[in-house]
C-alpha cells in the first residue's frame, strides 16, 4: 500500500485532518489518565484489612441511661453474646478496621526526642486478636493481666502515675520495620508519651487503620490493653461462619435487646458492609471514570464515523476513476483504513505527550503517582482499534462506488 | 432576517438528520457531563451564610508544648478549654460562641415512641445572633443561662415535628439523657451546607436537633463526638472524664463587623499568647490566624478533591465534544458549496453568510443544550444515589439551568465559527462552474 498519495490528499484537506488528529489525542490522553485513576481506586478498594472480614459482625450499642457499673456491663454483654448460636467467640473494641472513626498517637522511640516517630492507630479492648482473625507472627497475644480499665489508665496519665498504666502492645510488621529496620522488635520499647512507655511483646502479620486514606501508613497499627467501659462509640465484634451471619447478627441484636429493651443499637453490619461503606467514593468515582471512558470513545468513534462520511462522499469521483483504472474494491478498503491508521497514529503520539502533561498536573494537585509507561502501549491499541472499527463502515461504502461513477458528472 | 436563516438552518439540518443527530449528540453528552459536575461544585462550595460570612472568623491560637515545634507549622484548628472560655469571657468581639458536637438520647414523653439519639450542639448564647439562625418560636438562652448551667435546650423545627406535632412547644419539658430541659427556643429549618462551623461531624447535609449550653454539657458529662487533639501527657476524655488541659477539642467563633475590628482582635490574639507565655502556660511564641468563614473552608479543602477532579475530567469530554463537533460541521458546512456560491453569486455579503451559518451552529447548540440539561437531570438523580454524605444536594437550581444553555449556545457558536468562517471563503464563480 503506497502511503504517499494518502498523505498528499491529506496535505490537501488539513484542516478536517488535523481537527480529527486533535480529537484522538485528546480522546487518548483523557482516557489513558481516566483508566489509570480506575486502576488506582480498583487497587485501594482492594486495601488488606489483616482480620477474617467474611466472618465478622460489627454491633454498636447505645444506652439512654449510663449503668451504674459499665464495665461489667461490658462483660455481661459478652457472655451473653457468646451464647447466641452460631457465635464463635466476641470481642469488644474502640474501633474497627476501616469504620472510619480512629483513635491515633503519636510514637516515639525515646521518651525525649523532639518529634514524633511515626503516627499509629490504637486499637484498644480484650479478644481482639483471637476474635478478629489477625495473625500473630511473633511473640504473643494480649493476656488478661496486661488489662488496664481505661478510667484508671487517663487518671494515671493525668496525675503522672505510670503504675496504672498499660505496660504492653502488640504492632504489625510493617510499623516494626519502620521503626527498628531489620531488627528483631521483641522486647523493644515504644513511647506514646514521655511516661507512657509500651514494650512490644507481639507481632502482628496485618491490621489495618480505621481510616486508611494513605496506604503507606496503612498499617501504623497498635493493639493496646486497655480495658473499655459501655460506650456509643464502642462496638462488638462477633465471629461467626460466613453462612451463618445474617441469623447470629439478628439473633445477638436480639438478645442485646432483650437484655435492656432500653437501649438503642446503633450499628449492626456484616464487615463486608463496613468495607463498602468504607470505599462507597473509590466506588463511585470509578464507576463515573468507567462512565466517562466509555462516553468518550464512542464520541470519538462517532467523529470518525461521521468525518469518514463526509470524505467518501466528497471522493466518490475519485474513487470512481481509481476503481475505472483497475484498482479493485480491496485497493479502495485498505485506502481508507491506511488513512485513518496514519490519523490514529499521529494522534496518539501527540496524545500520549498530552497523557504525560495531564499527569504531571494530576499529581502535582492531587497526590497520584506517576502514569506508569504501560498504558501508553494499551491506550495505544485501544484507540488503533476504535479508529479500525469506526471507519470501516465508511471504508466500505467507498469500496462498494461503482467505476461507472467515473463516467458521470455528479 | 432572522426568522428567515432560522428556517433555512431549520432544512439544511433536517436534510441530513445521522450528522446533525451526531452532532446534537455530542454536545448534549459533553453539556450533559459538563453540568453535572459543575452543578456539584457549585452546591458544595457554596457560602453556608449568604451576606454574613464576611464577618464571621475563626481564631486559631497555639497552646502545645515545644515538642514538634517548626516556624511554618499552623497553630491546631481547635481550643482547649481554658483558652476557650478566656476568649469567651474576654468578650473583646462583637459576639463570640464557643461550642462542641455530640450525640445525646431523648427520653419522649409520649410511650408510644421509644427513646432515641439525636444530634446535638453544646454552644454558648452569641451562637444564635451570630448566625443569624431563624427561630420558628421562642428565643435564645443569654450569656446568664450559659454562666448558671441552665437545663435549657433551644430544638429543631423536624425535632418539634416528631416530638410534638409542629406546635410551640416552648415552656415544655425534654427529657435528655435522664435530664429535664425546658424547651426554649425552636428553630425554623436551618442547615448551613457546608456544616462550617464544626468540620469534623462531616461537612455536609448535617444537621443538629438539639442546642444545649456548653457549661450544662460539661456539668452534665453528656457524650462529645468530633476531633480531639492532645500532646504532652494530655488524654481525649471518656463519658466521665473531660479531655485534659492539653488537649484541643472545642470550636471558636466570632463576629467581627469591619476589618478594623478583625486587625485589632488578631492583635489581641497576640497578646493573649503572649501573656499566657509569660504566666507559663504557653511554650511556643504567639502563633494566630484569624481567617473569615470562606477562607476557613478553604484552607480545610472541604470540597472533595474527587469533584474537582470529575469537574475537570467532565470540561475535558467538553472540549472532545466539541472538537468532533467543529469536525462534523465543517463537513456539513462545506457539503453546502454548492447553496452557499449560489447566495454569493445572488448577491449576499460574506458576512450574511456567516451569520446564516452561525445561526444553524446556535439551533444545534439549542438543540443540545436542552439534551444536555435532560442529561445533566439524569446525571443529578444518579449522584443523589450514591451515598456520600453530600449526594442529596445535589439538585440543579435554576441558575445552573440557565447556565446549561448559555454554555451550549456558546460552546458551539465557538464550535461553529471555523467551519462557518471556512464556507464561506468559496469563490462563488468557482463552485458554480465545477455544477
Amino acid at each position: 500500500m503506497d502511503i504517499l498519495p494518502i498523505l498528499s490528499t491529506l496535505r490537501r484537506h488539513k484542516l478536517t485532518a488535523g481537527l480529527l488528529i486533535m480529537e484522538i489525542a485528546l480522546t487518548c490522553a483523557i482516557v489513558c489518565n481516566a483508566v489509570f485513576l480506575i486502576g488506582q481506586r480498583l487497587h485501594r478498594m482492594d486495601m488488606p484489612s489483616g482480620v477474617v472480614e467474611h466472618q465478622l459482625l460489627q454491633i454498636q450499642v447505645a444506652d439512654v441511661v449510663k449503668p451504674v457499673n459499665p464495665y461489667a456491663r461490658v462483660q455481661e454483654d459478652m457472655a451473653l453474646l457468646r451464647q447466641v448460636p452460631g457465635v464463635q467467640s466476641v470481642a469488644f473494641s474502640n474501633q474497627v478496621p476501616f469504620g472510619g472513626s480512629s483513635s491515633n498517637a503519636g510514637v516515639l522511640l525515646d521518651p525525649n526526642q523532639p518529634q514524633r516517630t511515626l503516627n499509629g492507630t490504637t486499637y484498644f479492648g480484650e479478644n481482639l486478636v483471637s476474635t478478629m482473625g489477625v495473625r500473630l507472627v511473633a511473640g504473643r497475644d494480649l493476656r488478661p493481666d496486661d488489662f488496664v480499665d481505661v478510667d484508671v489508665a487517663l487518671k494515671g496519665l493525668q496525675t503522672g502515675d505510670s503504675k496504672s498504666l498499660p505496660h504492653v502492645t502488640l504492632i504489625t510488621r510493617t510499623m516494626a520495620e519502620r521503626l527498628w529496620p531489620g531488627q528483631n522488635p521483641l522486647g523493644h520499647m515504644l513511647y506514646l508519651t514521655p511516661i507512657v512507655g509500651l514494650r512490644v511483646v507481639g507481632v502482628m502479620d496485618s491490621l489495618v487503620r480505621p481510616n486508611a486514606y494513605d496506604a503507606s501508613t496503612a498499617q501504623y497499627t497498635m493493639v493496646i490493653p486497655l480495658r473499655m467501659s459501655a460506650d456509643k462509640g464502642m462496638s462488638y465484634v462477633i465471629r461467626t461462619r460466613a453462612q451463618d451471619r445474617a441469623p447470629v447478627l439478628a439473633a445477638a441484636v436480639a438478645a442485646l435487646k432483650k437484655a435492656d429493651p432500653q437501649r438503642i443499637i446503633t450499628t449492626q453490619r456484616t464487615f463486608d458492609d463496613v468495607r463498602d461503606h468504607f470505599f462507597r467514593d473509590d466506588r463511585a468515582m470509578a464507576g463515573i471514570l468507567v462512565g466517562v471512558v466509555s462516553a468518550l470513545l464512542v464520541v470519538t468513534a462517532l467523529g470518525i464515523v461521521g468525518l469518514a462520511s463526509f470524505w467518501v462522499a466528497q471522493r466518490r469521483r475519485t474513487i470512481g476513476v481509481r476503481r475505472a483504472l483497475g484498482a479493485t474494491r480491496g485497493n479502495i478498503l485498505h485506502y481508507f483504513q491506511t488513512e485513518n491508521f496514519l490519523l490514529a497514529t499521529i494522534g496518539i503520539v501527540l496524545g500520549m505527550v498530552l497523557a504525560y502533561g495531564i499527569n504531571l498536573f494530576l499529581m502535582q494537585h492531587y497526590e497520584l503517582p506517576r502514569l506508569p509507561a504501560i498504558y501508553f502501549p494499551v491506550g495505544a491499541v485501544a484507540l488503533w482499534l476504535i479508529g479500525q472499527v469506526a471507519v470501516l463502515g465508511p471504508a466500505l461504502r467507498a469500496a462498494a462506488v461503482p467505476p461507472v461513477v467515473a463516467t458521470r458528472s455528479v | 432576517m432572522f426568522q428567515y436563516y432560522l428556517d433555512l438552518a431549520w432544512r439544511s439540518l433536517r436534510r441530513n438528520k445521522v450528522l446533525t443527530a451526531l452532532m446534537v449528540l455530542a454536545i448534549a453528552l459533553g453539556i450533559g457531563a459538563s453540568i453535572t459536575t459543575l452543578t456539584v461544585l457549585h452546591v458544595l462550595s457554596g457560602d453556608p451564610l449568604p451576606g454574613r460570612s464576611a464577618e464571621i472568623y475563626y481564631p486559631q491560637i497555639d497552646p502545645q508544648d515545644l515538642r514538634g515545634m517548626s516556624p511554618s507549622k499552623e497553630p491546631p484548628s481547635q481550643l482547649t478549654l481554658i483558652d476557650g472560655m478566656n476568649l469567651l469571657r474576654a468578650a473583646r468581639a462583637d459576639r463570640q460562641a464557643l461550642m462542641k458536637g455530640g450525640e445525646v438520647p431523648i427520653q419522649p414523653e409520649q410511650s408510644t415512641l421509644d427513646p432515641f439519639y439525636v444530634n446535638a450542639r453544646y454552644t454558648t448564647a452569641d451562637f444564635f445572633p451570630m448566625f443569624g439562625t431563624p427561630f420558628l418560636f421562642g428565643h435564645a438562652w443569654n450569656s446568664a443561662d450559659d454562666e448558671a448551667k441552665a437545663r435549657q435546650v433551644v430544638i429543631s423545627s423536624d425535632l418539634n415535628q416528631k416530638l410534638f406535632g409542629g406546635a410551640n412547644s416552648v415552656g415544655r419539658t425534654l427529657r435528655i439523657s435522664g435530664t429535664a430541659f425546658q424547651i426554649v427556643g425552636v428553630l425554623d429549618h436551618w442547615q448551613p451546607n457546608p456544616h462550617f462551623y464544626d468540620l469534623n461531624t462531616g461537612s455536609y447535609a448535617y444537621s443538629e436537633q438539639v442546642f444545649l449550653p456548653l457549661q450544662t454539657m460539661i456539668d452534665l458529662h453528656l457524650s462529645q463526638d468530633g476531633s480531639n487533639d492532645c500532646w504532652g501527657n494530655g488524654g481525649g476524655g471518656t463519658d466521665t472524664v473531660l479531655p485534659a488541659d492539653t488537649c484541643v477539642w472545642l470550636q471558636f467563633w466570632v463576629q467581627l463587623k469591619t476589618p478594623a475590628e478583625a486587625a485589632a482582635y488578631k492583635q489581641f490574639l497576640v497578646h493573649y499568647s503572649e501573656e499566657q507565655r509569660t504566666l507559663g502556660r504557653f511554650q511556643r511564641p504567639p502563633n494566630v490566624r484569624l481567617r473569615n468563614l470562606m477562607q476557613w473552608l478553604d484552607y480545610n479543602g472541604v470540597v472533595p478533591d474527587d469533584v474537582r477532579l470529575q469537574t475537570w475530567l467532565a470540561f475535558g469530554f467538553l472540549v472532545v465534544c466539541l472538537v468532533n463537533t467543529v469536525g462534523l460541521m465543517l463537513a456539513k458546512f462545506m457539503r453546502r458549496a454548492a447553496e452557499l456560491g449560489v447566495r454569493r453569486a445572488l448577491g449576499a455579503s460574506r458576512r450574511a453568510l456567516l451569520v446564516q451559518l452561525l445561526i444553524e451552529a446556535g439551533v444545534v447548540g439549542l438543540v443540545g443544550g436542552f439534551g444536555g440539561a435532560l442529561l445533566a437531570l439524569g446525571g443529578l438523580w444518579l449522584v443523589r444515589q450514591r451515598s456520600s454524605d453530600y449526594a442529596v444536594l445535589a439538585h440543579l437550581d435554576p441558575s445552573m439551568l440557565l447556565m446549561t444553555f448559555l454554555l451550549a449556545l456558546g460552546a458551539t457558536l465557538l464550535a461553529g465559527l471555523l467551519p462557518a468562517w471556512r464556507a464561506c471563503q468559496i469563490a462563488p464563480a468557482l463552485q458554480l462552474k465545477s455544477n
